[in-house]
């Protein structure tokens, strides 16, 4: 009754083709910014900042970089982890050696490297598909893996091999408080996530999505596998590349390579898989579904007031968040995403099915 | 309406008062194998401007592959193309879409994931020239490209008679009705020639006239060159400004309708023969 779009007639192609097409969405869409730019910063705790929000904003926008190349071109990656790092150490080298570069501009070629090293992993899917590519881009993996811990160039060469950053700043603004480092944090999720719904949306988003369903008949419309793919790729691991600078600089400070292990690759490959593939929703569903449940979990029987061991309650946390991942992948193949939008069609014809 | 009065209009749109032009696709000596398999084997014919253009024969003659041939699919082993008198290299499927070739598939090729209105968007894509960044920013030149080019595909949609539809997933659609989405996605990219992989196969009577009636248009208003491969004979005979009939990837007949339906190898490789 409350969602429906009775009414709101289209009258130009340019408001058909915007991204929000119902005036309900807007709303919400203008809401949820409100209380995540106004009033989380006044009402979060310090903690539900540093282990909460900022984890999941910063992973979404690496699933986001992901949902791009495996969701929308239909290239299954299992170098995520990889990319992060490459961008992650690259953002810390340009840091240390060039004075006065500002935290943005090795945010950026931090990403610019990712995206020539993605794309270098990436050469491989024009000739290999599905599984095997995901083999052939675990190499990325082992190599960033070996290459950050091995060459002590890239870690200035630190003993310990852990390499750390601090008095970040943005515009003179210093990200010394959580609530400053959430705020960054969000900003420039949200920029991407605009970007990347735009690029989805034009022709190199449909591009890709033509090879991901039917690579001969893509071609033969005349678009080049090569440069899709490639593109893919590239704009992939850009994103992914940012995600792992902000993992590094602003979340752990200070990191080592196992902060970029092929068990994060695979983190965000199920964040993309259970949130939806081909959708940017999909990939804050799927963040949020790995970091805030486990964590919710968690919390439950101290909430509930029932008196189990924190030990007890952390074996549980493992079984049920495993049983939930199976229990939503049955019911919904495709992703949370997709349960959204089904729930959304339902909503609108709700109370009256007919 | 029964087949038969689609059937006499058609043969009118067909018939004397047909303007050709030049050949503008000449086949020479085209032998394509697969290992040891002969897909077909010095086979040579032509295509001249605006005319339709039937590739008819039994199961496994070789016409896919011939169509495939065209459009840079299947590299043949042997033998020339000239497309508008030059001599073409070998070519990459994106390359002939370039040169204004655009086709449909007997099996369904279609982007599954997206909707009417993408698929068919998706099939102006060389049209479009935004980079990368402007896409991203979906402002200014991006947007009012974007606009320009649903303006065309609005076009497309109506001629088709999809307008009801245009928002659906292709995976949702009737077979019949994904088949016409098919051709608009190939109509989209305003082909000089557009080739058609049995584009009534599994319709019904009152499928096929619609499809019939927007070939005969396409070729009509837009004067597209069409190559047609179909397994209707009414369909083709009548239709069809020229047919060339393959067999076990040999040709065995070239010509005007009747002079086909006349040939006596025609007749043997279609009935059979009496041992």
């Amino acid at each position: 009754m409350l969602y429906r779009e009775n009414g709101q007639f289209k009258t130009s192609y340019a408001a058909d083709q915007q991204i929000f097409p119902i005036l309900q969405d807007r709303w919400a869409i203008g809401l949820l910014l409100l209380a995540a730019f106004v009033a989380m910063p006044m009402l979060g705790s310090e903690y539900f900042f540093r282990a909460i929000l900022i984890p999941f904003l910063i992973l979404a926008l690496a699933a986001l970089g992901l949902n791009i190349l495996v969701g929308y071109c239909g290239q299954i990656s299992l170098g995520t982890g990889a990319f992060m790092a490459v961008g992650a150490y690259a953002a810390y080298n340009f840091m240390v050696r060039i004075d006065g570069m500002p935290l943005i501009g090795a945010m950026l070629l931090g990403g610019l490297s990712a995206t020539v090293i993605g794309v270098l992993f990436g050469i491989p899917s024009l000739r290999i598909k599905g599984l095997y590519l995901a083999v052939a881009t675990l190499a990325a993996q082992f190599f960033t893996d070996w290459a950050f811990l091995r060459i002590g160039w890239f870690t200035n060469n630190s003993t310990s091999g852990s390499v750390s950053v601090g008095n970040l700043s943005v515009f003179g603004i210093a990200l010394d408080s959580p609530v400053s480092k959430y705020l960054f944090c969000l900003s420039v999720v949200c920029v991407f996530a605009l970007m990347a719904k735009n690029l989805t949306r034009s022709a190199i988003g449909r591009q890709w999505m033509a090879i991901r369903d039917m690579d001969v008949a893509a071609a033969v419309i005349g678009i080049r596998p090569v440069y899709a793919k490639l593109t893919a790729f590239a704009v992939s691991s850009f994103i992914v590349g940012v995600a792992g600078v902000l993992w590094a600089f602003v979340h752990l400070g200070a990191w080592e390579p196992a902060a970029f292990s092929i068990d994060r690759s695979f983190q965000l490959l199920f964040m993309v898989i259970i949130g939806g593939l081909g959708s940017i929703s999909g990939a804050f569903l799927g963040a949020a579904f790995m970091v805030l449940l486990p964590v919710v979990l968690d919390q439950m029987p101290h909430w509930l007031g029932i008196p189990i061991s924190t030990a007890t309650v952390s074996h549980l946390v493992h079984m049920i968040f495993g049983a939930l991942i199976v229990f939503f992948l049955i019911v919904e193949p495709h992703g949370l995403a997709k349960l959204w939008s089904v729930g959304k069609q339902k909503m609108r014809l709700w109370p009256f099915p007919h | 309406m029964d087949m038969n009065d689609i059937n006499s209009a058609a043969s009118a749109a067909a018939g004397p008062g047909r303007r050709f032009g030049e050949v503008i696709l000449d086949l020479q000596n085209i032998s394509l194998r697969f290992g040891g398999v002969k897909a077909l084997t010095d086979i040579s014919f032509n295509v001249r401007e605006h005319e339709i253009r039937s590739i008819i024969g039994p199961n496994g003659a070789g016409k896919s592959s011939m169509l495939n041939v065209i459009n840079g699919v299947y590299h043949p082993q042997e033998g020339k193309i000239l497309h508008h008198g030059q001599e073409r290299k070998r070519l990459e499927p994106y390359m002939a879409a370039r040169q204004g070739i655009a086709r449909t598939f007997q099996n369904i090729a279609l982007f599954k994931g997206m909707s009417v209105l993408d698929n068919i968007m998706t099939g102006r894509n060389l049209k479009m020239k935004s980079n990368i960044l402007q896409m991203a920013l979906y402002w200014g030149a991006a947007q009012k490209e974007e606009i320009a080019h649903r303006e065309k595909v609005e076009e497309v949609i109506d001629f088709l008679e999809i307008q009801d539809v245009r928002k659906t997933p292709v995976g949702q659609l009737p077979y019949g009705l994904q088949k016409r989405v098919e051709l608009g996605r190939a109509l989209a990219a305003e082909p000089s020639m557009l080739l058609l992989d049995e584009p009534m196969a599994g319709m019904n009577v009152e499928e096929k006239q619609d499809m019939c009636r927007f070939i005969l248009d396409v070729n009509d208003q837009f004067g597209t060159t069409i190559v047609l491969i179909e397994h209707d004979m009414g369909v083709v005979m009548d239709i069809s400004d020229r047919v060339v009939v393959l067999d076990y990837g040999k040709k065995i007949g070239d010509g005007a309708p009747d002079e086909v339906r006349n040939n006596e190898d025609v007749i043997r490789a279609y009935l059979g023969t009496s041992h």
